[in-house]
């Protein structure tokens, strides 16, 4: 067995009992990122001499007693996060040579707890999109099928883990960048409630919508991520003063009893048939283990792709004002004018979606438009919460696809992007609502697809679904094929 | 009906500080407008009473203590700068 295979809880046992160093793991993972990331595209930038660095001083830590809850674990971070002296690129060409000063939050508390940090992955520009075709410096491929999508924005995160680059990833959800990528490669996401995890140091999008989450290889390691990023920041006055509970307490607990709702809306037409039975198989899973299974309805699902495609391009348009070509990123070297300076360094930085998704928000919160759209939209998000509400007054998590659709080929529906946008409609409300949600591997289609199923908890309540998952991920039988790579 | 114009179109690719050739104003227009009339589905839904919702939790004046810290130095807040002159950043003339 290569050390690349183990799970971050095996790795911390095998370093703590001396068997294996931080540097042996650290050096077999970027071995492997060495061997197959040409034909996988997930990392934008390997920092292999930090990285040796970094596990060689865990190592020194460890010796001393002194190591933290990720002491000498290799991990890849989303190319949105902000790393000291490290690249950080947002999949985008304007920002193609910006070498962050300081450290997310997240980041700084991984470094705390003696992570060590391969590199950046790869990601739709500025996280918009659901493939990571968007990404300027190359597509990430699905590690169970080339040539098909690996899901996004996350992609390169789950893509990463998924092919045993490393055992886990940092990854961030504005509309399911998180759940839906690791459905599509197999492998474990959680988006936190709103606020629970920092977003200083996060590339802003949409920032009523943004959260960061991990992503891992199974639910403990998830857990013991999310334990390591959460809690209030100071430099986020949007992140709440709650406690952070020991997640991984809430793995292997009792199913019985609790109360599991199964939202009508979630299960039209649309919903591929193959996905429609591993969610169902699911559903039995939980029933025959004492959960008590309940119909309910969330009547305002259909509109919340229309109210996700007016809030976060609006919020996005605000936010990327920014790059300008002033301060730092791409600038266009023969303007004469600022106004010029202005719009051929944006013209040329961006991509075209990050373009179509600013025109749509200038549009929304231009004069005239703005009680038409964003008040509009953000009155029916008002509905969408309430529908959350209604259930959760009855419900402890709600079960239901992350995607109607498998994983799908690369170059698919690139001139319709609303038919992309409607995939994300199992996803989106999470995000409006504020809600945690997480993917836990479900299954896999005849062609070997990764397949996972959604689980979402009222705010505060991730418990929930590490109760929820972990039961699903004993009891569920995978079969899971080989990695083609 | 056609939600959006191509004028409307050249506007606000104005306000957003973009340009776009003919070809891309033409294509846009269309995909903008295709959205434009897919959101237009939220006028079925009657929402005169509702509270709009901006943030989930309402985190109300998150003030913080009035105390000096330290703050980034000058030769770091340039370092990204595509010109600078060790002092401030440079731009095309304003004025």
């Amino acid at each position: 067995m290569d050390l690349y295979e183990l799970t971050i809880h095996q790795a911390l046992e095998k370093m703590e009992q001396g068997e294996i160093s931080s540097v042996e793991l650290t050096r077999n993972c970027l071995d492997r990122i060495e061997k197959i990331d040409s034909k996988l595209n997930a990392f934008v930038t390997v920092d292999r001499e930090g990285a040796l660095l970094q596990a060689a001083e865990a190592d020194r830590k460890r010796s001393r007693g002194e190591g933290g809850l990720l002491c000498g674990i290799p991990l890849s971070i989303k190319d949105l996060l902000s790393t000291k002296d490290l690249r950080t690129t947002c999949g985008s060409k304007i920002l193609e040579d910006f070498v962050p000063v300081f450290d997310a939050t997240v980041i700084q508390k991984i470094k705390n707890e003696g992570g060590v940090i391969l590199g950046k992955v790869a990601m739709d520009e500025f996280a918009m999109g659901s493939t990571s075709e968007t990404c300027f410096s190359g597509v990430p491929h699905n590690p169970y099928k080339r040539g098909y999508v690996a899901g996004g924005s996350s992609g390169g995160s789950a893509a990463s883990v998924a092919a045993m680059e490393c055992l886990g990833s940092l990854g961030s959800d504005t509309g399911g960048s998180i759940r839906q990528p690791a459905s599509l490669c197999g492998v474990v996401g959680i988006k936190p409630t709103y606020g629970r995890v920092s977003r200083f140091g996060l590339v802003a999008f949409a920032s009523s919508l943004d959260q960061v989450g991990p992503i891992a290889g199974n639910i403990d390691d998830t857990a013991r991520l999310l334990k390591c990023i959460s809690g209030y920041d100071k430099n986020d006055s949007t992140s709440v003063k709650q406690p952070v509970p020991d997640f991984s307490g809430f793995i292997g607990k009792s199913i019985k009893g609790l109360k599991v709702g199964i939202p009508r809306e979630y299960f039209g037409e649309g919903v591929d048939p193959e996905i429609a039975a591993i969610v169902e198989n699911g559903i039995n899973i939980l029933r025959e283990g004492g959960a008590e299974i309940r119909d309910v309805s969330l009547p305002h699902t259909e509109y919340c792709v229309a109210v996700y495609y007016i809030i976060a391009p609006s919020e996005a348009s605000s936010n990327l004002a920014r790059y300008d070509g002033a301060l730092y990123g791409y600038r266009d070297n023969k303007s004469e004018t600022l106004l010029e300076m202005y719009k051929n360094s944006r013209s040329a930085g961006f991509g075209d979606e990050v373009k179509r998704r600013i025109l749509i928000g200038t549009y929304a919160l231009s004069s005239g438009y703005y009680d038409a759209y964003y008040k509009k939209a953000s009155q029916v998000r008002t509905l969408i919460l309430e529908d959350y509400k209604n259930v959760f007054d009855e419900c402890d998590v709600i079960l239901s696809p992350v995607t109607p659709l498998p994983a799908w080929k690369m170059g698919e529906n690139k001139d319709d992007p609303l038919s992309v946008y409607l995939s994300d409609i199992m996803t989106i409300s999470a995000n409006l609502a504020g809600i945690p949600g997480m993917s836990v591997p479900g299954g896999f289609t005849r062609k070997g697809l990764p397949v996972g199923i959604q689980l979402q908890a009222n705010h505060f309540m991730e418990e929930k679904l590490f109760q929820t998952g972990s039961y699903l991920e004993r009891e569920v039988d995978l079969n899971r094929p080989e990695l083609a790579l | 009906m056609k939600k959006i114009s191509k004028k409307e179109v050249e506007h606000i690719v104005h306000l957003a500080r973009l340009t776009l050739d003919k070809g891309e104003l033409e294509k846009v227009t269309v995909q903008l407008d295709t959205i434009l009339s897919y959101v237009e589905k939220l006028d079925e839904l009657e929402t005169s009473d509702v509270e709009p919702t901006t943030h989930v939790f309402s985190v109300c004046n998150a003030f913080r203590d009035d105390v000096v810290s330290k703050s980034l130095p000058r030769e770091k807040a340039l370092v990204n700068a595509p010109r600078q002159d060790g002092e401030s950043f440079h731009v095309p003339k304003i004025i």
